[in-house]
C-alpha cells in the first residue's frame, strides 16, 4: 500500500506532489507562520506552524494535532516550510516519533515552488478529524541523559549542525562540525543522494555507528541532519531534540577551539 | 508542464574563456586524506600533497584547513563568485577572504570537506592547484591592465598565457621554494620589484615597427629579509617572454637554497650570487632555452579583445534621479578613470578582505548588471574592482551596493588598511592584526580621512608576524606583530616602519618603534599631525615623508628621530592596574600570550 511504495523514501518532488494532489491522495502540511499561511500556500494544505507545534510537544497534545489534521495512519503526508527544510524536517521527525511512517519532505522550500510559477492559493481546507494510533518511536529521540552515556560508545558519532563559527566557539565535547548548509544543493533541501554519501563517507560517518544529531536550540537544523542520513542509506540515527540549548541550560561541559579569534575573520 | 518547463530567467553570464580545473583532483584529495587518516601516508608527503593543491594548515588544530583558490590575472566571473558564495556557507564560516595576491581564501574548512570544495570549483572552471607549497603561485596582473591611461598595452593575456603554462607543468611541481609572477600595467599600479619576477608591458619601436615587450625585474621580495628586484634588461620581446621565465625558473630549480628553509626565495640565490652574475647565467641559460625548446613550447597568449557590452538594465528603480548620500565621497574615493571614454573602474572597501556569503551573492548579479565586461578583477589590497561600468550606471550601482553593505568609501586611500588573517587563522601569529586592520578603517572611515587628499596616496599594512604576508615592508605606515611585556604581563606589540613604497621609486619602509597594538591608532592620528604642521602646500603625507626618511626634509622635523621622539610618550605602557585593557589584544578578552604552531611557509 502506500507505506510500502513510500518506505525509505525522504523527500516528494514536485511533480510528485503535484500529482499527488490532483489525486487528493496526501495530506500537506505548510509549517510556516499562520500570517504566511493564510496569504497564499500549497493547495490542500493546512498549517501546522512550528512554534504552535513546539508550545506543547507531548505525545497527548501532537496527537490531537495529528487527528485534527486529518492525518490516520494510513495517511500519506508530505510537509514544507521556507526555511531551507529544517522546520519541516523537526515536524516530520514529530509524526514519525508517534509512530507515523508515511512522513516525507517536499524537495524545495516554498519561495522556490512560488518562484517556478507553480499552483498556490489562500483557501483554508476543511479538514475531517481523523484517529491515528499512538506507537512511539523512542529509537529515533536521544535525551541529554542518553547522549551522556552514548558519547563515551566508540561506535556513536555526535553531529553539531550549527554554523562553523558557532561550533567553533562553543560545543558538545567530541562532536564534529556538519553545518546545515552542508547538506542541501542549489534548489533542493538535500543533496542527491550519492553526493550526501560521498560527503558523509569522506567525513567517515558510516553506517557502522549510532548518530546523533543536534542544533542550537529545537532540533530543527539537526531534523534536517537526521533527514540528511536517512537519504544516504543511514537509519540508525538519532534526534537530540532540545539540543545545545538544553544541554548548556544543564550546565553540561563544552569545548571550544582555543587561541584563535576566528570571529575577526567574519565579516558581519 | 514538469518543473522543467519553468526554469527561471537568470541575467545572462559571460563564460570564462579558461577552465583551470581538474575534477579528478578532487577524488584524489579525497583518498588521500582517508588514507592520511588510516595511517598510511607519511605526515610529511601528506602536508606536500596538500599544499601543492592549495590547502594550508590552521592555527592550533589539524582538523582544519584554509583553501587558497587562484584567480590568475585576478579575473572573477558571477558564476564563481556565486560559487564560492555557496562554498563559503557550506563548508567554512560563511565568509571568504580576498588576499593581497589575487587569491580568494575559505578558511576553517574540515579537512575532510577540502575535496567538496575542489569538486565545486570544478564546476565553474577554478583550482586551489598551487596556491600554495614549493611552486609557481597564483600570476597576478593590475586590475588595471587594460583599462590604465599609463599603460602601453595590456598585460593580462600574457599573465594568463603564463599562468597557463606553469600550472601543473611538471618543471614548477618542486622548487626549492615558492616562486611568483606579478604583471602590471604601468609603473605606478603594480609590484613589480617586490616579486620574484615583476613585468611591466612596454613598446620599443624597432626598425620602425612598434614591437611589444616587457620590462622585467628579478629577485625582489618582501619577508623576513627583503630585497628590491633588478631590470634584467632594457627591454624583454614578446618571444623571449616565455624564454625568460622558463630560463630563471630552472635556474632557482638548480641553484636555489634547498636545505635552509629561512633563505630559500630566489631573492637570497640573486643576493648571494651579486645581480650581476646571476643576470649573466640568466641571459646565457635563457640562449640554451631558445635553442633547445621544442617549437611547439610557446605561450598560448590570446589577444582576442573582451567584448564590451554595456548590459541592458532591466528596470531603472530610481530613474537616475534620486542620488543616495555618500555618493560624491564614494565616487572620489573609489573609482578611477579609464582610458576608455565613458567608463569607470569601481574598487569595492572590503574589511581586510573579508566579504560574506551574501554580499558575494548580490555581488555576482550586480557584476551582471553593471560590468560591461561581465567580470571583476581583484587587486592587490585584498579588494575586487569592477570595470567598465559606464559613468552613467554610477549612481545606480551605488545604490546597489548600498543594499548589500559594500558600499563604504575609501577603497583607494589609506582608509583601507591590509591585515594578514593574524591570529584569526594563522600559525604563526603573534597578533590579531586582521582586527587590527578593521579597527582602523573604522575609526579612519568615521574621522572621514578617506576624504583627505593628502592622505590618499599613502598606504597601512599589518602583519601579525615578521613573515610580510600583508607586505607591510612597502607601506608608508607598516607594522609587524609580536609581543611586549612589563614584568610579567603581556600585551601585543608592533614594530612600525615608514616610507615604504611599491612603485618606481621601491624602498623598504624605515624601522620607526615599536608600538602597542592598543596605542596604534592614536600614533598614527600624530603622524598625520606632526604632517599637517609641517608639510608644503602641494604635500602628501607619502611625499613629505619620503623627503624626512631620505633626509631631504627642512622644517623642524629633519628626521625619523625627530618623529620618533614625538611618539615615544604615547607608547609608555601603563601598569595593568590602570589599564586592564591595554593588556588585551583586539578581538580577545583574555590576557594576551605569544602562542604559536608549525608554520608551513617553508613546506
Ligand atoms: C615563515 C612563513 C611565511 C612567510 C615567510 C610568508 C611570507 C609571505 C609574503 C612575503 C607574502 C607577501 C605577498 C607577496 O608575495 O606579494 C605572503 C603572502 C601571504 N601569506 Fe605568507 N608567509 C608565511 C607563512 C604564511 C602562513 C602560515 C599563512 C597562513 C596560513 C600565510 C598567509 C599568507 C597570505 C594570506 C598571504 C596573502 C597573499 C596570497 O594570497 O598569497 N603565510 N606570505
Ligand atoms: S605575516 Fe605572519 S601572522 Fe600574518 S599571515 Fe604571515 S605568517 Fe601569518
Amino acid at each position: 500500500m502506500c507505506c510500502l511504495t513510500n518506505l525509505g523514501k525522504i523527500t516528494t518532488d514536485v511533480d510528485t506532489l503535484r500529482s499527488e494532489i490532483r489525486d487528493k491522495s496526501v495530506r500537506v502540511i505548510d509549517v510556516r507562520r499562520e500570517v504566511d499561511y493564510k496569504q497564499d500556500h500549497i493547495p490542500t494544505a493546512v498549517n501546522l506552524p512550528l512554534a504552535n507545534l513546539l508550545s506543547d510537544d507531548s505525545p497527548e497534545r501532537v496527537l490531537k494535532l495529528i487527528n485534527s489534521m486529518g492525518i490516520d495512519d494510513e495517511t500519506s503526508v508530505v510537509v514544507y516550510d521556507d526555511t531551507f527544510g529544517a522546520l519541516a524536517s523537526r515536524v516530520a521527525w514529530t509524526l514519525e516519533y508517534l509512530g507515523h511512517s508515511d512522513v516525507t519532505l517536499l524537495e524545495t522550500t516554498y519561495s522556490h515552488w512560488k518562484s517556478l510559477g507553480l499552483e498556490n492559493d489562500s483557501i483554508v481546507p476543511e479538514v475531517q478529524t481523523r484517529e491515528h494510533s499512538m506507537k512511539l518511536h523512542p529509537e529515533i529521540l536521544a535525551t541529554s541523559d542518553y547522549l551522556e552515556n552514548a558519547k563515551t560508545r566508540d561506535d556513536v558519532i555526535l553531529i553539531d549542525n550549527r554554523e562553523r563559527l558557532n561550533f567553533l566557539e562553543q560545543h558538545i565535547p567530541g562532536a564534529i562540525s556538519l553545518p546545515y548548509r552542508t547538506l542541501a544543493s542549489n534548489d533542493k533541501i538535500l543533496r542527491s543522494k550519492e553526493d550526501m554519501k560521498r560527503l558523509l563517507d569522506n567525513r567517515r560517518i558510516t553506517g557502522d555507528s549510532e548518530i546523533i544529531t543536534y542544533c542550537g536550540s529545537v532540533g530543527t537544523l539537526s531534523g534536517l541532519a537526521y533527514y540528511a542520513l536517512k537519504s544516504a542509506g543511514l537509519p540508525n540515527a538519532k534526534l537530540y531534540a532540545r539540543s545545545f540549548k538544553e544541554w548548556k541550560n544543564l550546565e553540561k561541559p563544552t569545548e571550544k577551539q582555543k587561541d584563535a579569534n576566528y570571529w575577526d575573520l567574519s565579516a558581519e | 508542464m514538469t518543473i522543467s518547463d519553468l526554469k527561471q530567467t537568470i541575467p545572462d553570464s559571460i563564460k570564462p574563456k579558461i577552465n583551470w580545473s581538474r575534477i579528478e583532483e578532487a577524488d584524489d584529495f579525497a583518498k588521500t586524506v582517508k588514507l592520511f587518516r588510516q595511517g598510511k601516508y607519511a605526515e610529511d608527503s601528506f602536508r606536500r600533497y596538500r599544499l601543492q593543491h592549495g590547502a594550508y594548515g590552521t592555527r592550533m588544530t589539524n582538523d582544519y584547513a584554509m583553501v587558497r583558490i587562484k584567480l590568475p590575472a585576478g579575473e572573477i566571473y558571477p558564476d564563481q563568485i556565486e560559487k564560492i558564495s555557496q562554498l563559503s556557507e557550506q563548508y567554512s564560516i560563511g565568509s571568504a577572504h580576498f588576499s593581497t595576491r589575487e587569491n580568494i581564501q575559505l578558511h576553517w574548512i574540515v579537512l575532510e570537506d577540502v575535496s567538496e570544495i575542489f569538486r565545486g570549483l570544478a564546476e565553474v572552471g577554478l583550482t586551489s592547484r598551487e596556491a600554495c607549497g614549493n611552486s609557481v603561485r597564483n600570476v597576478m596582473c593590475s586590475p588595471l591592465s587594460g583599462v590604465c591611461p599609463a599603460e602601453e598595452f595590456d598585460s593580462t593575456p600574457y599573465a594568463l598565457a603564463t599562468a597557463r603554462f606553469f600550472l601543473r607543468n611538471p618543471m614548477a611541481q618542486n622548487l626549492p621554494r615558492k616562486f611568483k609572477f606579478n604583471f602590471t600595467c604601468c609603473e605606478k599600479h603594480g609590484m613589480v620589484r617586490m616579486v620574484d619576477v615583476g613585468l611591466i608591458p612596454q613598446i620599443r619601436n624597432i626598425d620602425g615597427t612598434p614591437q611589444r615587450g616587457f620590462k622585467i625585474f628579478l629577485g625582489g621580495g618582501l619577508g623576513n629579509r627583503s630585497f628590491v628586484g633588478h631590470q634584467l634588461e632594457d627591454f624583454t620581446s614578446e618571444e623571449d617572454l616565455l624564454y625568460t621565465s622558463i630560463a630563471v625558473v630552472r635556474i632557482f630549480d638548480r641553484l636555489g637554497d634547498r636545505k635552509n628553509l629561512a633563505r630559500n626565495r630566489m631573492r637570497y640565490l640573486v643576493n648571494d650570487m651579486g645581480w650581476d652574475k646571476f643576470q649573466n647565467l640568466v641571459l646565457k641559460e635563457r640562449a640554451v632555452v631558445r635553442a633547445t625548446q621544442s617549437v611547439v613550447t610557446q605561450l598560448e597568449v590570446d589577444k582576442t579583445p573582451n567584448v564590451i557590452k554595456r548590459p541592458v538594465r532591466i528596470s531603472n528603480e530610481n530613474g537616475g534621479e534620486i542620488i543616495p548620500d555618500g555618493y560624491a565621497r564614494w565616487l572620489k574615493t573609489n573609482t578611477v578613470k579609464q582610458t576608455q571614454e565613458d567608463y569607470r573602474s569601481v574598487f569595492l572597501t572590503l574589511e581586510a578582505g573579508d566579504i560574506t556569503a551574501s554580499q558575494l551573492h548580490g555581488l555576482s548579479n550586480i557584476i551582471r548588471n553593471f560590468s560591461s565586461e561581465g567580470m571583476a578583477r581583484s587587486g592587490f589590497e585584498q579588494n575586487l574592482a569592477l570595470r567598465y561600468v559606464h559613468e552613467d550606471d554610477l549612481p545606480n550601482l551605488y545604490s546597489k551596493l548600498i543594499e548589500i553593505g559594500l558600499a563604504k568609501s575609501g577603497a583607494l586611500t589609506m582608509t583601507a588598511p591590509i591585515g594578514c588573517s593574524g591570529t584569526t587563522s594563522c600559525n604563526l601569529a603573534l597578533t590579531n592584526s586582521h582586527r587590527l586592520a578593521k579597527e582602523i578603517q573604522r575609526k579612519f572611515l568615521e574621522l572621514k580621512l578617506d576624504e583627505d587628499d593628502d592622505l590618499s596616496d599613502s598606504s597601512i599594512k599589518i602583519s601579525g608576524c615578521p613573515n610580510s604576508c600583508a607586505q607591510h615592508g612597502i607601506a608608508t605606515l607598516g607594522f609587524f606583530g609580536g609581543g611586549g611585556h612589563v614584568g610579567k604581563d603581556m600585551y601585543a606589540n608592533y614594530q612600525m616602519s615608514i616610507g615604504g613604497r611599491s612603485d618606481g621609486d621601491t624602498m623598504l619602509g624605515q624601522t620607526l618603534l615599536r608600538i602597542p597594538a592598543k596605542r596604534i591608532i592614536p600614533v598614527i592620528l600624530k603622524v598625520i599631525e606632526i604632517f599637517k604642521a609641517n608639510k608644503k602646500s602641494d604635500d602628501t603625507l607619502k611625499s613629505w615623508i619620503h623627503r624626512v626618511v631620505n633626509g631631504n626634509e627642512d622644517s623642524e622635523i629633519k628626521s625619523l628621530v625627530d618623529i620618533k621622539k614625538i611618539l615615544e610618550p604615547l607608547v609608555i605602557p601603563p601598569t595593568i592596574e590602570e589599564d586592564p585593557d591595554f593588556y588585551l589584544d583586539y578581538g580577545s578578552d583574555t590576557s594576551y600570550h605569544t602562542k604559536t604552531g608549525k608554520g608551513e611557509c617553508a613546506a
